[in-house]
């Protein structure tokens, strides 16, 4: 069991109260999640006592900030367990790892009539980088779909592989509307028998259960920061070594090269090639701190709290008449993520009045219209828990939810 | 404002009953928008005959905010002169429903329908009175709206 109350000491701003003097309750953890006291600190920590430019100056200051940018890149490594540190590229987010693979790769290797895979409960940062390579190159995207569990349709995957055109697959390992955790395993499995590429969007698993890049076996990877107690604006991007080798660079600039003259340049190493320009030094340094604050609870212990509180919480929701829940309702298929609706409530007005009791939830349409369509909705409201989210919470977010149904008369 | 008087019964009647729902099969303005962020979509049709609002109706989808909206922005512009409906602005609606200080980010549900009928009025001022002038005056209104 991991101590919550230790935890939540770390937490400064879940003591604060909301709409004057209701305690916060932070279920929108899905979106982003709290910083504790250790990551704010290390960032404060570079700006305070060694903040400075990165690889090239040879000072004091240079070297320090140059080790801790760098010592979290053998963070990640060992954290998502990849084989080599040159494979992990630091970008902004989830967002710009997918446009940079469907730039720099998407560009070389999709032409006319090929097919790339998608799923219906990706985010919008899966489905729009594909629609616009796909459109330039004359390729056509597809989509697996998602039955009415929440879960997706693999037999759709194999019809796509029976074509022999499919040159990517990309689908997210856990959906951030549904919870859904994707059989991600056996998605991979066919597409290497088939000899097809696969992108695995890790947006929301990487944050809360193990994920071990050399058994899954996946070609990119991509995941975000701030979704993971880091800061925002730094994300990563992990390749296969072979492919970023062979992939065009995607921002020209500072740091990557190796030579420039006036008309030919040469590009710098792995994985300095896809760093253009001065990083987000600083925050990359915060998320070194973020992923030691993770390993030291251990993900095993992140995932068995999340389940607990999922499980605890979709027990009182499925109580409320008039609710429905969308996605597994088996906490083994599902990650800390519960989307529902409750009677003609609309997702806006119930996230209205539940936050007057200081319950964050998000509603809306997640980034997630494909799925909207899908589940023929407009949109959801959706809780999403962390860490530091305790049952007592639920219970609040529970009471609110009846406090909503009475003011609609329902 | 509070939940409880946001969600009076009278705008909960509306968005569960809404007046003038449906389109018209020949609408001089035709008009629809959404609100990018939530998702909330409205679209208005009008008939005017001799500088009157003859019919209005609109279709959409949303929050009980900006579905009472609307339904009540057509009630209050059926038969109204033209040029009392162009003046219309966000007090007026905002008056009309009951809903002061709303926080920021709901007042962008009342105020969808309003910018819907700006924009309606900005085309058939344009297009059907080429009248630029008014036109670009409520096309800034509109746009001001968010
Ligand atoms: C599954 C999934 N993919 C991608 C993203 C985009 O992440 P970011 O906004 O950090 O680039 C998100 C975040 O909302 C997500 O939940």
């Amino acid at each position: 069991m991991i101590n919550i109350e230790n935890i939540r000491n770390d937490f400064p701003i879940l003591k604060r109260k909301v709409h004057k003097d209701k305690a916060l309750v932070y279920f929108d953890n899905a979106a982003t999640t709290q910083k504790p006291m250790q990551v704010i600190d290390s960032i404060s920590h570079y700006y305070l006592h060694y903040n400075s430019n990165i690889h090239r100056a040879v000072h004091e200051l240079a070297e320090e900030a140059t080790l801790a940018y760098e010592t979290t890149r053998d963070k990640i490594a060992k954290f998502i367990n990849a084989k080599n540190r040159e494979e992990i590229v630091f970008v902004r987010g989830t967002t710009e790892a997918i446009n940079l693979v469907a730039y720099a790769w998407g560009r070389q290797n999709i032409n006319k009539d090929d097919i790339v895979v998608t799923t219906e409960y990706e985010h919008h940062s899966n489905i729009v980088p594909w629609q616009l390579l796909t459109k330039e190159r004359g390729a056509k995207l597809e989509y697996i779909g998602v039955d009415d569990n929440g879960e997706l349709i693999l037999d759709q995957l194999n019809r796509y592989l029976e074509t022999g055109k499919v040159k990517l697959v990309t689908f997210s390992q856990m959906s951030n509307v549904l919870g859904t955790i994707t059989n991600s395993e056996e998605i991979i499995r066919r597409c290497k028998k088939n000899g097809v590429r696969v992108l695995v969007d890790g947006a929301q698993s990487v944050p809360h259960m193990k994920v071990d890049l050399q058994k899954l076996d996946c070609d990119f990877f991509a995941f975000s920061a701030h979704k993971m107690l880091g800061p925002t604006g730094v994300g990563v991007l992990w390749a296969r070594k072979e492919l970023l080798e062979a992939m065009v660079p995607f921002n020209g600039g500072g740091d990557m090269i190796r030579e420039v003259h006036k008309y030919e340049t040469t590009w710098n190493d792995l994985p300095y090639k896809f760093e253009a320009g001065t990083p987000n030094i600083a925050d990359v340094i915060g998320f070194g701190a973020a992923l030691d604050y993770l390993d030291k609870i251990g993900m095993d212990k992140v995932r068995e709290h999340e389940v607990e509180i999922t499980r605890y919480a979709l027990d009182k929701i499925s109580q409320i008449k008039g609710i429905k829940i969308y996605g597994p309702m088996d906490t083994a298929k599902r990650g800390g993520v519960i989307s529902f609706n409750l009677g003609d409530i609309h997702p806006h007005d119930l996230a209205t009045i539940i936050d007057e009791d200081g319950v964050a939830i998000r509603s809306g349409h997640h980034c997630a219209q494909v799925l909207m369509e899908r589940l023929d909705v407009s949109a959801t409201s959706r809780a999403s828990f962390y860490i530091y989210n305790t049952k007592d919470e639920v219970d609040v977010f529970i009471k609110s939810l009846y406090r909503a149904k009475e003011l609609f008369r329902i | 404002m509070s939940s409880a008087d946001i969600y009076r019964e009278i705008i909960l009647d509306y968005y569960r009953n809404p007046r003038n729902y449906g389109k018209l099969p020949n609408p001089d303005v035709a008009q629809r928008d959404s609100n990018p962020l939530c998702g909330d979509e409205l679209e208005m049709h009008l008939n005017i005959q001799e500088n009157k609002v003859v019919d209005v109706k609109f279709t959409g989808k949303g929050c009980a905010i900006s579905q009472a909206s609307a339904s009540m922005l057509t009630e209050l512009i059926m038969g109204k002169d033209f040029e009392a409906v162009k003046k219309l602005s966000k007090e007026d609606i905002l008056d009309n429903l009951g809903l002061h200080d709303l926080g920021p980010a709901r007042i962008k549900c009342a105020l969808l329908s309003l910018k819907v009928l700006k924009s309606g009025l900005y085309s058939y001022l344009s297009e059907k009175l080429k009248d630029t002038a008014s036109a670009d005056k409520i096309k800034e209104e509109a746009s001001g709206l968010y």
